[in-house]
């Protein structure tokens, strides 16, 4: 693609400045429609009959009597559809239907579709299945001490392993027993990260359209539709070119829809045998069991310092609960240690990771993939070893940037970093200096760093094509049309790429039309996954817009005798630089060009840089073309009778590069803060234990008792955006979506810590589990106000620091 | 999305006609007002009545008023105007405020305080999708035989899980009932009885028509305390209320309390009288009647969050809402 100098703020109209999102209006009004507002006609409800067992070989399935009800018009199990999905081509162990075992209660047997959900769900009971129950395996640590004496959760891949290992990673970068040996200070420490899912209040609805002759067409809520399409043709045995993906507009993912489910390949086959269409929409019981959240992970850290408080040595030992399939968990497995090598700088690391699976709902990617765990640990250990040097834990973070323009431990180029000005930002509006150790007893501030990729450098399947493309066309009206196959999953990719053509073709917003999620007619885009969107939809954007600008600059030109660099397309008018006095409507400026060229339209691309990532096996995970930074300052309330974590205020500083539109950044920003608060007070996807009376069974698949936080008790949010204008992001832009939540959660735990001197290294920090903490410090009289570093607080007014109180 | 099951809507505008449905349906029908309770428990498939009796258009069922001596409180009336009733808020500041926590405002726009009363118990393996008690082979309140509470099966014990019954019972009121066979009258703490399967004595036939508030028990100083998780939304964990006459030179003159959404029904904190009586509600006090309470409370593990919690919980908001009677 043709790369261009950065444009500075002055140059640019739109970008930068606050605009509404183009689908907002339809949104909040009810007009836009999603996968379930669409009736086709003549379609049917399908419905899945799903396990009641965690682990269970089917005997036999009997589908004939729901066959025979009136109304019913196809009936599928597992042998319909006998070829494994998964969305990492190297490790697809999902049938879409099970065909000789049962791995979770709640996982597919069979599907119907009639012509109404309430018979659909009442034929459903007409299908007698006859199990075999397994002894199943609920904890991790007994996934992986199985010796093979009862059935693996799947069959090893080699004869002896364990099935029960998905993926077993292990990286070191430099001597980390060497270097850990020779530290002065080294902390270690045990750290639990429970399960959480994405709870988006649009449950997933899939619709299967079969023509008859040979085309298929599927809607659904996905963020994926080019891996869906590419699953679908493989799975059902179609010629890709035969099958039409479409995404309608989704009401929130998070990870949670980024891979194909049971429910896309059900209605397509439904429909293929019932020659309608077949809809089928997940009750939320049904989403809590498709899951693919946040892995549960058991992490050991050993980190060492210098006494100065440069860090040393970090090793790293973690096993993940996979749950009963691979998901992204290969993915998962490496991002679990090779995002963590900055903002910081240190001489050696090491991570041993583990993925194993369980007879529980798979695990799988939730915003922050893989990297919202450790980072939890990696920055409480942080706030540890500040404590043990006697530093000021934002003094100790900054005495170990890893600066900009560099290479990570792990070899991961780093571009522009933003981290200090994050850090310095958080630090100033949250007052900390007046805080830190110096509130009193139940009330504290911490502080927590991280940074997180602006797309996945390269594909999930291996291939050289661009990562994103655009195709933009304008019509002699003056309107432009912008075809992305990127997914609008809420982030604002359809309205960002409507803000670049506005901004690089001179038109009123208005006149921007974005035709979208369809993969007959727009070029492919991977997905809404790993903060990619921007980054690379946005730079794909750009180079179309630029193609048509240059046409319609030298069109211009040529009429006004003047060079084309000295025309300019802002505000639905075209001028000449050298005297703005002399202008043309776009239109006339469009039609010029049309008359010159013919016809216009240009696509625009973007690719991956090819030389930034890591010259080892699994070096490529965790590249990225550039990567976000960010700092949080929590600020909370203990009360130390109840366990209840008040927090009051986070103080999020986020360097996205540019802030495209600063209200959608800054909405990112929250959401994500909020995100991260809500694991860390409250959520917890669970299981029923054995003498719970079903081992395995969902402990509360409903948002009545799954809690996720009300707007009643969100804290107050301060979003403080960092722009270090990133060499090659869409002017200058990095991501925002993900990276900003994983602070909130060490943020939190070190404002707890400086409240009341207690460590909460297991979430969630729930009033239960904070009450058990408390009442363990208060036996051994740790309850109290921690030291602040070197003795004395810096600012005269504050109070004395050590007030070890007993906390009543 | 959860189906409803199919069922025939009736809509009377009288008592006696409501009733007189319910006589002719017999046990394929029940009552709605609010529905905030009933429509979510037919979903998951905890009843499946082919009759549904609406009370909304029953006009007898209405009113906050005076009168003879009590303050008349229609069971139809919706918590959301029992809590923002300036008569309510003036007389029986705990009750309106109870009444402002249940659930979240949409809730409390359409959920009564008659429907608040015949609330049904609650258990984390009761509450739940057909599929999912399926799984976990049903539990004695529906469909099976065993409570994987207590790992028993003689007795039910889901939690009373209303958050106003509590305050009405240290206010004295009274709850009318009409059936076919006419009008009774209960005091609010024989209304409920030890059952986690069916906590009241409501027969299935009889209607909740009005509670009775006793005027006089508007001077008592009064207080209301819930413990949940999130601030909005979520049943209570543990809900306390009390209330006490106490002297103008502090003396206490009665006092009581009322603790649930730990066991089947409300409990009354017992052995307080003496602790009180005649003596002054000092932070010594405070402390002993709040261990007292304590000593009676034994919450299991019906609901998900930690009952060990739970019960630490109890002294501690006993003593919380007890502070409040000194400083009212």
């Amino acid at each position: 693609m043709i790369r261009k100098p950065h444009k500075d703020k002055s140059d640019l109209t739109l970008i930068g400045t606050p605009m509404r999102k183009i689908e907002g209006l339809d949104k909040a009004t009810g007009r836009a429609l999603f996968t379930d507002d669409i009736v086709l006609p003549g379609m049917l409800h399908g419905k899945i009959l799903r396990s009641p067992h965690p682990h269970a070989r089917i005997v036999a399935i009997d589908v004939s009597e729901a066959e025979a009800l009136e109304g019913v018009h196809a009936v599928i199990t597992g042998g319909d559809i006998p070829i494994k999905y998964g969305i990492i081509p190297w490790t697809a162990d999902e049938y879409p239907l099970c065909i000789d075992r049962v791995r979770y209660i709640g996982d597919a047997v069979a599907a119907v579709a009639a012509v109404d959900e309430d018979l659909a769900i009442r034929a459903l009971e007409f299908i007698h299945v006859e199990y075999e129950e397994l002894p199943a395996f609920l904890d991790p640590y007994e996934s992986l001490a199985a010796d093979g004496s009862t059935p693996y959760v799947h069959e090893p891949k080699k004869e002896g392993g364990n099935g029960n290992v998905t993926k077993q990673v292990c990286l070191e970068f430099g001597e980390v027993d060497d270097v850990m040996a020779g530290s002065d200070i080294v902390v270690e420490g045990e750290y639990f990260f429970e399960g959480s899912t994405h709870a988006a209040i649009e449950p997933h609805c899939a619709i299967g359209l079969w023509d008859g002759v040979g085309k298929l067409t599927v809607w659904s809520a996905t963020q994926v539709p080019h891996y869906l399409h590419r699953e679908l043709a493989r799975v059902l045995e179609l010629d890709p070119a035969r099958i039409r993906v479409i995404q309608p507009l989704v009401g929130g993912a998070f990870g949670g829809k980024s891979e194909p489910f049971d429910l896309e390949f059900c209605v397509a086959k439904l429909s293929m045998l019932a020659a309608r269409p077949v809809k089928i929409l997940y009750t939320r019981e049904e989403v809590f069991y498709a899951h693919r959240g946040r892995h549960p992970f058991h992490m050991n850290y050993r980190m060492g310092c210098t006494e100065e408080g440069k860090l040393t040595s970090v090793n790293a030992e973690i096993v993940l609960d996979g749950g009963a399939y691979a998901s992204f968990g290969l993915v998962t497995t490496y991002y679990a240690g090779q995002l963590l090598c900055a903002p910081y700088s240190m001489s050696a690391y090491r991570f041993d990771s583990t993925r194993v699976y369980t007879n529980k709902p798979a695990c799988g990617p939730k915003r922050g993939h893989g990297s919202v765990q450790p980072r939890f640990a990696f920055e409480v250990q942080i706030d540890k070893l500040a404590e043990r040097v006697d530093l000021d834990p934002f003094e100790f973070r900054r005495r170990n940037f890893i600066g900009s323009n560099t290479r990570t431990v792990n070899q991961l180029r780093i571009t522009s970093n933003g981290f200090l000005e994050c850090l310095e930002s958080v630090e100033r509006a949250s007052r900390w200096r007046r805080k830190f150790r110096q509130l009193p007893f139940g009330r504290g501030v911490g502080v927590a760093g991280s940074t997180y990729i602006s797309g996945t450098n390269y594909p999930i399947y291996p291939n050289d094509m661009p990562h994103s493309g655009v195709q933009m066309q304008v019509d002699r009206s003056g309107r432009v049309s912008v075809f992305s196959g990127a997914s609008e999953i809420g982030q604002g990719c359809d309205s960002m790429v409507a803000y670049i053509a506005a901004e690089e073709l001179g038109v009123p917003l208005e006149y921007v039309r974005v035709l979208r999620g369809d993969t007959d007619f727009t070029p492919v885009d991977l997905g809404a996954y790993s903060s990619r969107v921007t980054f690379m939809l946005g730079n794909a954007a750009i180079d179309a817009a630029t193609k048509l600008r240059e046409m319609v600059q030298q069109a211009v030109a040529g009429e006004w005798k003047i060079e084309a660099n000295e025309v300019l397309l802002a505000g639905g008018i075209a001028m000449w630089a050298s005297d703005t006095e002399r202008q043309m409507p776009i239109r006339e400026a469009f039609n010029l060009a049309e008359a010159r060229f013919g016809t216009l339209g240009a696509t625009g691309w973007y690719n991956t840089p090819k030389d930034v990532h890591g010259d080892y096996r699994g070096g490529t995970i965790g590249a990225s073309p550039a990567y976000s930074f960010t700092a949080h300052v929590a600020e909370v309330e203990v009360d130390v009778e109840t366990g209840v974590v008040e927090v009051e205020k986070i103080w999020v500083a986020h360097d996205c590069g540019r802030a495209l539109n600063p209200v959608l950044v800054e909405g990112q920003m929250e959401g994500s803060a909020y995100m991260g608060f809500g694991e860390a007070l409250m959520e917890e996807q669970i299981f029923k234990s054995p003498e719970q009376g079903r081992a395995g069974l969902h402990n509360a698949p409903s948002l009545l008792d799954y809690r996720i936080p009300t707007s009643l008790d969100t804290p107050e949010f301060e979003s403080l955006i960092v722009e270090s204008i990133d060499p090659e992001g869409p002017y200058g832009a990095k991501e925002a979506g993900e990276g900003p939540l994983h602070p909130s959660i060490p943020a939190i735990a070190n404002a707890i810590y400086d409240a009341i001197g207690v460590r909460m290294d297991k979430l969630p920090f729930s009033p239960p589990n904070m009450w058990r903490a408390i009442e363990e410090a208060r036996e051994v009289g740790a309850l109290g106000k921690p030291a602040f570093p070197g003795g004395l607080p810096v600012t005269p007014e504050a109070a004395p620091a050590r007030s070890m109180s007993s906390g009543s | 999305m959860l189906r409803l099951p199919p069922f025939s809507y009736h809509k009377p505008s009288s008592v006696a006609e409501a009733t007189g449905l319910m006589d002719q349906y017999a046990e394929e029908a029940m009552y709605v007002a609010g529905g905030t309770d009933l429509i979510p428990n037919m979903k998951h498939r905890l009843f499946e009545p082919t009759h549904l009796i609406a009370l909304k258009s029953v006009t007898e069922l209405s009113g906050i008023r005076e009168e003879n001596g009590d303050l008349r409180i229609g069971s139809a009336e919706t918590l959301a105007e029992v809590a923002g009733h300036p008569e309510v808020q003036k007389l029986f500041p705990a009750l309106a405020d109870a009444a402002g926590h249940v659930a979240g405002p949409q809730l409390r726009n359409a959920g009564t305080i008659g429907g608040n009363l015949c609330l049904d118990t609650r258990c984390t393996y009761y509450n739940q999708t057909s599929f999912w008690r399926g799984a976990l082979g049903y539990c004695l309140k529906k469909d099976g035989t065993v409570c994987h509470v207590t790992n028993v099966g003689k007795k039910c014990v889901a939690a009373h899980s209303a958050d106003t019954p509590p305050v009405l019972m240290t206010l004295g009121a009274m709850v009318t009932l009409a059936g076919p066979d006419g009008e009774r009258r209960l005091p609010i703490e024989e209304f409920f009885i030890t059952d986690g399967i069916y906590n009241t004595r409501r027969t299935p036939v009889e209607i909740v028509t009005e509670i009775r508030i006793p005027l006089g028990a508007a001077s008592r100083r009064q207080a209301y305390a819930k413990l949940r998780q999130r601030k909005s939304i979520d049943f209570p964990l543990l809900t306390v209320a009390v209330s006490a006459d106490i002297e103008g030179n502090g003396t206490v003159q009665s006092i009581n309390g009322v603790v649930t959404a730990l066991g089947a029904r409300p409990r009354a904190l017992s052995g307080w009288d003496d602790l009180a009586v005649g003596g002054t509600l000092d932070a010594d006090m405070i402390d002993e009647l709040a261990e007292r309470a304590h000593e009676q409370c034994h919450p299991l593990e019906n609901l998900i969050v930690d009952a060990d919690w739970r019960r630490a919980m109890v002294p501690v908001y006993v003593r919380r809402v007890l502070e409040k009677l000194r400083i009212t």
